[in-house]
């Protein structure tokens, strides 16, 4: 795609408008995904495996069917029959078959006239169990004789010998580590441990869902990604793609954990067997049970370093345990790695392992954070013990446009060096700490995603405009789609109203994930705007009687151009667009590409902790957040996707955690016990907006949602270290584990 | 089992409604009452996104029986706005981009409306400690306590 | 012909080569090239890979073009959160 028409001075894009949607949502009127009736809608409940990993001998549905109110019973056989790959994968996780693979996992269903009758009706479902052999930690799962969760789950890349629970492998890197650690003046080998954590998004999983006999059908839901649920809701249900119209709910969160389905395939199974349209909704341990969770991990890091901080070599062993089910991001974990640095020997291996454990979902940067806590630590290690300064050591090895990143290929603009001179050169990394603290910082990474994108802008006869976008809008998206169309333009933001578009409205987008949206949907409303101008010096110049490229496009009107276009008063949109269906019919632009050029994010984070040596507990008194964004098109939700980013790193680090008792049931399924940050738990969390331009963006924009939940890890471990004396292996640095440390230490 | 009949006021409008015994508060306002705009984040008392005041108090109404609501004055996040004037909260939550996917925002507008008309000159310890009973995913609550803040800060000066 | 760069993980499926030789001009070129000359190369293919084409990484698009001197990377299909 040719971008020699990249724009660096802006009129609207880097100010900070009203959010289109700001009134609905501090008023009420949002429509979410449990928010939505229908005539004769019908109330589902799900009942959920109790047991780690059973058989599933017989299921009993008639108590249920014969209870008053009842209209459908549903279980594995009300679905397609024979898919396989990913689709098999996501139709078992939806709705166990043979076997029940984790505590939490549906095994049947019910719709009833009332929601407590549907609650009711679900217990009296019987079901017969087998109960099986488990094992949920990742290490113990790749052990020699751990229970095999399924035979030949295995795909060609696993090397011979390993335990059938190792499901994928993965291998990258370049030069000679065992030359390149010869050459270091102290290599530093360590192990860590990560818990899985879960997304969190406060709006459970909703979804309300119509199919009739004749394969047609309706679905709301909260979704990343409409079409994705529309392809993966048909093929499960075995009707045609097309025929089942999809329209995304507002979005109470989602993080990656709605970038697939849970209940909307089981909702349309519940209303195509009651002939009645069918409301299903999480409650809290439902999500925390059977959606999401990230990967846990086991991973070791080895680097080389000289006296002077320069790394010599570096590798590392990162084993993600993901579910039930092939598809831990142990890839990226790998690939992230060391990619902020510039190393001539690099080596990574990935392990994804199955285990008793629900599906994992992509969580924000999927399987990066984790990857960081362990390098970052290691860096740190060999910082302290060389009596290097952090950021000057990752300065001296950081990488840059040219450099060959660690994955392979060779940088193009990027913004590291950037965000760490930032982070030298603010006032937080010289503060003076006070006595008990520690500071730490870290670096992140993260590739950033472009993705199939449609979007469709359409003129009204006054001039103002309609933009059509398909990513759903999940944190203020509109505001910057609708601050490019109006840059492009030239016209008022106010005057465009951007609305997400249903399945059959647009052609076929991508799943908001990736950091994608800004970028991808982005891209396309200034390309579609584009189109729309194109049409509107046509018009212009047919008026004028004069050649259309003797017209151009200035501050929202057409204006002659060039010596022979003549003297003409320039036409404001709303001039061309008055009688646009007389003078060629309806003007529209639209474009359709899946855009290449996302941009790769770093940033880098400086954080203070405090430990209480009485109860263990850390503390965060000062946070800062450095991230490049390429060009921070509303730079508040900018900030706030850095705040975000960090808030979720600071739970994950310090008390967020899947635990599950030797009978392999989650513990913790509720959110007192599965405790997210609260305000009283957070500092006011400072942001720099570094913008080094992506060159794959007309404006230079790059994602900014994830790369912000990379460096927090790392980073309070760093500053726990500091504060402390106390180097943390495992995650969550919860007060029991620090305690234990800390009288380890002595 | 037979619904009870209840008698309330909710938002200034006086209405009746007919439950379950089982049902919660927020059941019946989002089920019966069409006011959606409390939502269930858990149903256990922990994320606050139900938020509403009792007679003045603010509580999780996922946590209150529908029939409780009987002769009492239940607000809820509908009513915050006086007809299309926002509440200097509603107004400053759009201002400082205090809310990203706006899940929570009903639930920390009703539980921040109640601590101003407690304290109207809180500081930022007390703002957090006030919310902690209502999380929030996306915005690691910065804009939040500022939007919070500067509200009280104009409502106090307009008084 | 152009170069593409494997991740070492590929070596026992190329007969232990991390740098292959194609005859491609685009995206998808190299990638149908690869599994021709490799076939081994069709399983991790078919599961989803990206390609890296001068550091630019390309998700989906197999008409993106690529010349003999371009720097080519396969890399596992990316997927965010």
């Amino acid at each position: 795609m040719a971008l020699d028409d990249r724009k660096s001075d802006f009129t609207f894009v880097g100010t900070r408008p009203d959010r289109p949607d700001g009134l609905d949502k501090v008023t009420g009127r949002a429509k979410f995904g449990a928010d939505a009736v229908a005539p004769g809608m019908l109330f589902g409940a799900i009942v959920r495996s109790p047991h780690a990993h059973a058989r599933i001998v017989k299921i009993d549905t008639s108590k249920a069917e014969a209870m008053k109110g009842v209209k459908a019973v549903v279980t594995r056989a009300d679905f397609a029959t024979g898919l396989t790959g990913e689709f098999w994968n996501v139709q078992e996780n939806v709705m166990a078959g043979d076997t029940a693979l984790y505590d939490g996992h549906a095994v049947a269903a019910v719709a009833a006239t009332s929601a407590l009758d549907a609650r009711d009706a679900a217990k009296l479902i019987e079901i017969e169990y087998e109960v099986l052999p488990h094992v949920t930690d990742v290490d113990k799962a790749m052990a020699e004789g751990a229970p095999v969760i399924r035979e030949g789950a295995a795909d060609g890349s696993v090397p011979e010998g390993m335990h059938p629970n190792v499901v994928r492998y993965h291998e990258s890197g370049h030069g000679d580590v065992e030359k390149g650690f010869a050459e270091a003046d102290l290599v530093i080998e360590d192990s860590f441990k990560t818990e899985a954590t879960h997304q969190g998004y406060i709006e459970p999983h909703a979804c309300l869902a119509s199919l009739g006999a004749d394969g047609k059908g309706e679905l709301w839901c909260t979704t990343q990604g409409h079409w994705y649920a529309q392809k993966h809701c048909a093929a499960l249900l075995g009707i045609e793609t097309s025929q089942l119209r999809v329209t995304a709910s507002e979005i109470g969160g989602g993080f990656g954990g709605k970038t697939t389905v849970f209940i909307e395939p089981v909702a349309l199974a519940l209303s195509r067997k009651a002939n009645r349209p069918v409301k299903l909704v999480m409650s809290r341990s439902e999500v925390l049970r059977a959606t999401g969770p990230t990967s846990s991990t086991s991973m070791d890091v080895k680097i080389g370093m000289k006296k002077d901080g320069t790394i010599t070599a570096a590798q590392g062993v990162f084993r993600l345990q993901g579910g039930a089910f092939p598809g831990a991001p142990m890839e990226f974990t790998a690939m992230c790695a060391f990619a902020p640095y510039a190393l001539e020997n690099v080596h990574q291996v990935g392990y994804d392992v199955i285990a008793n454990r629900p599906k994992q979902a992509a969580y924000r940067a999927p399987g990066s954070p984790m990857a960081a806590f362990a390098v970052e630590s290691v860096i740190d290690l060999l910082c302290q013990e060389l009596g290097l300064d952090p950021v000057e050591v990752r300065l001296k090895n950081a990488s840059k446009k040219g450099t060959k990143a660690s994955y392979g290929p060779r940088f193009d603009d990027i913004g590291l060096v950037e965000c760490l001179e930032a982070a030298r050169d603010h006032p937080h990394y010289s503060a003076p700490l006070e006595q008990g603290q520690g500071r730490g910082i870290s670096c992140g990474f993260w590739f950033n995603h472009g993705g199939e994108t449609s979007v469709s802008l359409a003129l009204s006869e006054d001039g103002t405009v309609q933009v059509s976008v398909g990513t759903p809008d999940i944190g203020g998206s509109r505001a910057s789609m609708a601050l490019m169309a109006s840059e492009t333009l030239g016209i008022p933001y106010e005057n465009i109203r951007v609305t997400i578009a249903d399945t059959a409205t647009l052609g076929y987008n991508d799943v908001s994930h990736g950091s994608r949206v800004t970028y991808a949907s982005g891209l396309a409303t200034i390309k579609a705007a584009q189109a729309a101008i194109a049409e509107m010096c046509k018009r212009a110049a047919a008026k004028w009687g004069i050649p259309e490229d003797a017209v151009k496009w200035e501050d929202g009107c057409a204006v002659p151009s060039g010596p022979n276009a003549g003297d003409f008063e320039p036409l404001a949109m709303a001039d061309i667009t008055a009688d646009m269906g007389a003078t060629g019919g309806p003007i529209s632009g639209h474009f359709e590409a899946t855009p290449e050029g996302a941009g790769v994010s770093f940033g880098v984070h400086i954080v203070d902790a405090q430990v209480d040596p009485e109860t263990g507990k850390t503390s965060i008194p000062r946070y800062t957040v450095i991230q490049d964004a390429g060009k921070a098109v509303h730079p508040a939700y900018v900030e706030g996707q850095f705040q975000g980013g960090a808030a979720q790193g600071i739970g994950w680090a310090l008390n967020e955690e899947y635990i599950y008792g030797e009978d392999g049931r989650l513990q913790n399924a509720v959110f007192l016990d599965y405790r997210i940050p609260v305000a009283s738990d957070l500092p006011m969390i400072d942001t720099v907006i570094v913008e080094v331009p992506n060159p794959g963006h007309p404006y230079g924009v790059r994602g900014v949602g994830e790369t912000g939940i990379v460096p927090p890890l790392a980073a309070i471990a760093n500053a726990v270290s500091r504060a402390a004396g106390v180097r943390m292996h495992e995650l969550p640095m919860s007060p029991p584990r620090i305690l234990a440390a800390l009288k380890a230490d002595g | 089992m037979s619904k009870i009949h209840v008698t309330t006021t909710v938002n200034g409008d006086e209405t009746e409604f007919l439950c379950d015994p089982r049902e919660t508060l927020l059941d019946v306002l989002r089920d019966r009452l069409n006011l959606t705009g409390a939502k269930e984040g858990c149903g256990t008392g922990d994320c606050g996104a139900c938020s509403v005041t009792i007679d003045g108090r603010l509580v999780c109404s996922c946590l209150v029986l529908g029939a409780e609501a009987e002769g009492k004055e239940i607000a809820t996040v509908e009513g915050i706005a006086d007809g299309d004037t926002l509440h200097p909260l509603q107004r400053k939550f759009i201002e400082h981009a205090a809310l990203q996917c706006g899940i929570c925002t009903p639930g920390i507008l009703v539980a921040a409306k109640s601590l101003l008309e407690k304290n109207p000159d809180p500081t930022e310890t007390e703002v957090r400690y006030w919310l902690a009973g209502n999380l929030c995913r996306c915005t690691g609550y910065d804009k939040i306590i500022r939007a919070v803040m500067d509200a009280a800060t104009e409502m106090r000066e307009a008084s | 012909m152009v170069e593409v760069n494997l991740w070492s993980g590929l070596r026992s499926l190329t007969g232990g080569k991390q740098v292959v030789e194609v005859e491609a001009s685009t995206v998808g070129e190299v990638l149908s090239g690869l599994v021709e000359a490799y076939p081994q190369l069709k399983g991790p293919i078919d599961a989803g890979v990206s390609v890296a084409v001068d550091g630019r990484i390309i998700a989906s698009g197999l008409t993106e073009p690529v010349s003999p001197d371009s720097e080519v990377y396969l890399m596992q299909r990316l997927k965010g959160g």
